[in-house]
C-alpha cells in the first residue's frame, strides 16, 4: 500500500479462479478418484520427483493436462497459467505420480516455446504435451551449484554443430528422460561479465558419448544421476535460443520454476493420513498444530496462485517467485516435523503403516526441498535485492 | 487497486498526516484527528448511507483500516467501521457520530425487556477506546436470540485500562434503561462468533498495515546505518533477515487480502481465521527481526519503531491470538475428515458445507 510512505514490500494480489478453472478442478478430482480406486497409483510424498509413471503421464497428456498453456498448433491447450495451476495442485495434493513429464511440462517445454525456433517447437512440444517425451535439466556440475555461471561443460563449434564435453550432476530422471537441456560454455566469458559465453543445447540422451550413471539418494532410491558428455556431437538445430544467451534463458523461466504448487505440496499427502489417524475430534494441542499448518498452507497456496496470475498478465515476477519458494519449501519441510509430534506413536494396522511410510518419505525427502531450484540462501538474496537491500 | 480506492487512501493519508499529534507524544487518542477523519467521511466508510454511513464497500473500509495500522494513527477507526458500526448496521440501527467500538465480550451484561424498552446491566470488559466512545455496540443474548444494543456513553462508567501499546481497553459498567429505538434483534448471521470474526478481521488488517511500515522502516534503516565502514545492508546476514521479514509481511498481507475478499462476498469464517492466525504469528516474528536489525536505536522511545511493534504485540492477542484461530481451523479440518481436507484448503467447498 502506498500512502505517502512508499513501502517496498513484495505484495501479491488475490487471484481469482474463474468458472472454467473450477470446472476443470472437478474434472481432475473425478479422474484422480477413479485412478486411485482402480489402483493406478498409491499416494506418496514428493511425487513430482519420486512418482514416476509413464502410463499416468500418457493419460494426463490424453486428457489435455500437459502443455496446457501452449498454442494448439504445438499440441497445447491454450489454457491460462491459473488453470494449469489448478491441475498441478490437484495432482500434487493427491500425491499422484507426475514425475515423468514434470520438468518437460513446467520448464523445458515453456523454454522451447519461448526461445526455440519454429522447427524446434514443432519437433518437441507435441510429444511433451502427449506425455510421452521427458526432459531433464543439465545445470549443476560437481564444482558448480549455486554459482551456476561457473559451469565448465563446453560446447565447441564443429562442422554442422557442436562438440560437447563435461559432467552434470544431480540430473533428475536422466535415466528415464529422452532429452536433457545442458547449460554449457560456448565461448570464454567477456571480462567483467561472467554470464556471457553461456548457451543452452538440447541433447538427445541416447546420443553417442552420453553416459548416465545413477547417484543413490539417502532414501536408497535412484532419482538423480551423473551425466557425462564425451565428445558428444550436438547438431546445430539443437541450440536453444541464440548462442551466448544461455544465462538469459536460465533466468527467464525462474518464476515458473520456483513459484508452483510443487514448492509447498511435496509433503501434503501426509496430512490426510494424519487426520485419518486422529479422527474427527482432536484435542487442543493437535488442533492448534494442524490449524497452524493449514493457515500457512492456505496462504502459500494463494500466494503461489497469485504468481501464476501475474504470469498470465504478462509479468515476470522473479522476486515474488523466490519469496514464495523460500516460504513454501520451508513449509513443506516443516510438515513432517509437526506431524510426527502430533501423531500417536502407537499407530498400528493399515492406516498406521501408510502413515509411517509417508512420514519416512517426507522426512527423507525434506532436506532437498530447500536446495533444489535455488537454495534458501540464494532466494533470500534475490528477495533482499528486490527490496533494495544488497 | 482501483483508481477510486487509491484516491480514497491518499486522501485519508493526507488527513492523518495533517491532523495527527506529533509522534513523540505517543498519543493513543486524538480528538482532532478523529474529527477530521469524521468530517471527511472516513469513520463511516462502507456503512449504509440510510443508517448514517458514507457508502463504499468492505474493501474500502479494509484499506482505510490498514492505513490506520500503517500510520499507527491513534483513533478507533477500524473498531468503529468494521466492528461496532457494522454490528449496529447489521441490526438496522443508525450509526451516529463519534467513536463506536463494540464490546468484544457478549457474556458480561444482561439485557432484559422492560415495559416500553429494555434494561442493560453488567460489565463490558476491555472495550477498545471505551472511555472515548460516543456509542458502544453491544451484542447481548435474549430469550428471542441475539440482540444488538447501541449503548449511549452517558449510560457507561469506565474503569480505565490499556493494552501494551497504551491504547485504551476499558472495562465499562452499565446499569441503564435503554430506549426501544436503541435495541434491535440481530439477523440470523450475526452472533457471538460473527462479532469475534469481525474483530479479528479488523485487527488482522491493522496488523498487516503496521507490518508494511515495519518493513519500510527496517529497509530504510539498514541502508542508512553504517558499521565496519559500510551500510549494514551490505552484510549478508542482514540481507537474509530482511528477506525473512519480507516473507512474514507478504504472508500476512496475502492472507488478509483474501479474507477481505471472502468476507465481502458473505460471512467468511475460514479465511478470516486464516488471516488472523497468519497476521498474529507474523506480527511477533516480524517485530523480533525489525528490532534485531535496528540495534539499540529501535529500542528507544524516540525512534518510531516501537509505535508499530508495541501495537503489533497488543493486536496479535486481541480478538483471538494465533493459537485460538489455529485451534478453530484444526477442529474444522478434523471434522471435515481426511478425504475433504484438501477440498477445504483449496476453497472449492466451504468447510461447513
Ligand atoms: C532433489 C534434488 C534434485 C535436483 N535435481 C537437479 C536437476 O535435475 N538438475 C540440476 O542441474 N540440478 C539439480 N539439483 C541440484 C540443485 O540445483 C543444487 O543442489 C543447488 O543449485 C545447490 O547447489 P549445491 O548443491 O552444489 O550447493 P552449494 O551451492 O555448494 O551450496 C551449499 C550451501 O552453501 C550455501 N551457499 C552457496 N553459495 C552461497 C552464497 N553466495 N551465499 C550464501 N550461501 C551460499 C547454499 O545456500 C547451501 O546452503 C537437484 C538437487 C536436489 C537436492
Amino acid at each position: 500500500m502506498t500512502a505517502g510512505v512508499e513501502t517496498p514490500a513484495l505484495l501479491l494480489a488475490v487471484p481469482e479462479f474463474g468458472a472454467a478453472a473450477q470446472e476443470l478442478r472437478q474434472d481432475v478430482r473425478r479422474f484422480i478418484d477413479e485412478a486411485r480406486a482402480a489402483g493406478d497409483f498409491v499416494p506418496r510424498c514428493d511425487a513430482w520427483l519420486a512418482g514416476f509413471s509413464a502410463d499416468f503421464s500418457r493419460e494426463l497428456g490424453r486428457r489435455g493436462w500437459i502443455g496446457m498453456t501452449w498454442p494448439a498448433r504445438y499440441g497445447g491447450h491454450e489454457r491460462t497459467a491459473l488453470e494449469r495451476f489448478v491441475v498441478a495442485e490437484e495432482l500434487l495434493a493427491a500425491g499422484a505420480p507426475v514425475a515423468a513429464h514434470w520438468i518437460a511440462d513446467r520448464q523445458s517445454g515453456p523454454q522451447i516455446y519461448r526461445h526455440g525456433t519454429d522447427a524446434q517447437r514443432e519437433r518437441f512440444l507435441p510429444d511433451i504435451a502427449r506425455g510421452v517425451s521427458y526432459f531433464s535439466l543439465g545445470m549443476s556440475e560437481p564444482d558448480s551449484g549455486s554459482d551456476l555461471a561457473s559451469v565448465r561443460t563446453t560446447a565447441r563449434r564443429v562442422s554442422g554443430g557442436w562438440r560437447l564435453n563435461g559432467t552434470k550432476v544431480w540430473t533428475s530422471h536422466a535415466h528415464h528422460a529422452h532429452y536433457v537441456t545442458v547449460l554449457c560454455r560456448t565461448a570464454d566469458s567477456e571480462p567483467g561479465n561472467r554470464h556471457s559465453g553461456l548457451s543452452i543445447v538440447i541433447v538427445d540422451l541416447a546420443a553417442q558419448g552420453v553416459t548416465v550413471r545413477p547417484i543413490q539418494l539417502i532414501t536408497g532410491e535412484h532419482h538423480f544421476n551423473e551425466v557425462t558428455f564425451q565428445d558428444v556431437l550436438v547438431p546445430d538445430d539443437m541450440l536453444l535460443g541464440e548462442e551466448g544467451a544461455g544465462w538469459r534463458l536460465v533466468t527467464a523461466e525462474l518464476s515458473l520454476e520456483r513459484s508452483g504448487p510443487e514448492r509447498f505440496l511435496s509433503t501434503f499427502a501426509l496430512l490426510p493420513e494424519l487426520m485419518r489417524m486422529l479422527g474427527p475430534e482432536v484435542g487442543d494441542r493437535a488442533a492448534a498444530e494442524i490449524g497452524r499448518l493449514i493457515a500457512e498452507l492456505c496462504t502459500l497456496r494463494q500466494m503461489s496462485a497469485s504468481v501464476a496470475a501475474m504470469i498470465d498478465a504478462g509479468q515476470d515476477p522473479v522476486a515474488e517467485a523466490a519469496l514464495v519458494k523460500d516460504l513454501g519449501t520451508r513449509f513443506e519441510q516443516q510438515v513432517p516435523e509437526v506431524v510426527r509430534l502430533v501423531a500417536r506413536a502407537d499407530a498400528s494396522g493399515e492406516a498406521g503403516a501408510t502413515f509411517a511410510r509417508l512420514l519416512s518419505e517426507a522426512v527423507l525427502a525434506a532436506p532437498g526441498f530447500t536446495l533444489r531450484g535455488g537454495t534458501t540462501e540464494i532466494l533470500r538474496g534475490i528477495t533482499a535485492r528486490a527490496l533494495g537491500v544488497r | 487497486m482501483s483508481y477510486e480506492r487509491r484516491l480514497l487512501i491518499e486522501s485519508a493519508a493526507g488527513v492523518i498526516a495533517r491532523h495527527r499529534p506529533p509522534q513523540e507524544e505517543d498519543a493513543s487518542w486524538s480528538a482532532p484527528l478523529w474529527d477530521a477523519l469524521e468530517e471527511h467521511g472516513f469513520t463511516r466508510v462502507s456503512l449504509p448511507e440510510e443508517l448514517g454511513g458514507t457508502g463504499g464497500d468492505l474493501a474500502d473500509a479494509a484499506a482505510v483500516a490498514r492505513l490506520i495500522g500503517q500510520t499507527a494513527a491513534p483513533v478507533p477507526l477500524a473498531d468503529t467501521v468494521l466492528v461496532g458500526g457494522w454490528l449496529l448496521a447489521e441490526a438496522g440501527l443508525p450509526v451516529g457520530d463519534g467513536p463506536c467500538p463494540a464490546a468484544p465480550s457478549t457474556d458480561g451484561a444482561r439485557l432484559e425487556r422492560r415495559p416500553g424498552g429494555w434494561r442493560l446491566t453488567g460489565s463490558l470488559p476491555r472495550v477498545p477506546w471505551g472511555r472515548f466512545a460516543e456509542t458502544v455496540a453491544v451484542l447481548a443474548a435474549t430469550p428471542d436470540g441475539w440482540a444488538v444494543v447501541a449503548v449511549d456513553a452517558a449510560d457507561l462508567t469506565a474503569a480505565e485500562a490499556v493494552n501494551l501499546a497504551g491504547e485504551p481497553r476499558d472495562d465499562l459498567m452499565v446499569d441503564a434503561e435503554i430506549d426501544a429505538a436503541r435495541v434491535a434483534l440481530a439477523p440470523p448471521h450475526v452472533d457471538a462468533a460473527a462479532l469475534r470474526r469481525r474483530g479479528a478481521l479488523a485487527r488482522a488488517l491493522t496488523i498487516a498495515g503496521s507490518l508494511d511500515q515495519v518493513l519500510a522502516l527496517t529497509v530504510a534503516y539498514v541502508r542508512e546505518r553504517e558499521q565496519f565502514g559500510r551500510p549494514i545492508a551490505k552484510f549478508q546476514a542482514v540481507q537474509q533477515q530482511i528477506a525473512v521479514l519480507a516473507g512474514e509481511v507478504a504472508s500476512a498481507s496475502a492472507a488478509v487480502d483474501a479474507a477481505v475478499l471472502a468476507e465481502a462476498r458473505g460471512a467468511a469464517p475460514w479465511p478470516v481465521a486464516v488471516a488472523k492466525a497468519e497476521a498474529s504469528s507474523a506480527a511477533g516474528r516480524a517485530a523480533a527481526i525489525a528490532h534485531q536489525l535496528h540495534g539499540a536505536m529501535g529500542f528507544t522511545d524516540e525512534y518510531a519503531l516501537h509505535h508499530l511493534t508495541r501495537r503489533l504485540w497488543a493486536w496479535r492477542d486481541e480478538f483471538g491470538d494465533e493459537s485460538e484461530w489455529w485451534i478453530a481451523l484444526g477442529r474444522e479440518a478434523a471434522a471435515a475428515g481426511p478425504e475433504r481436507l484438501w477440498h477445504v484448503v483449496s476453497g472449492a467447498v466451504s468447510p461447513a458445507a
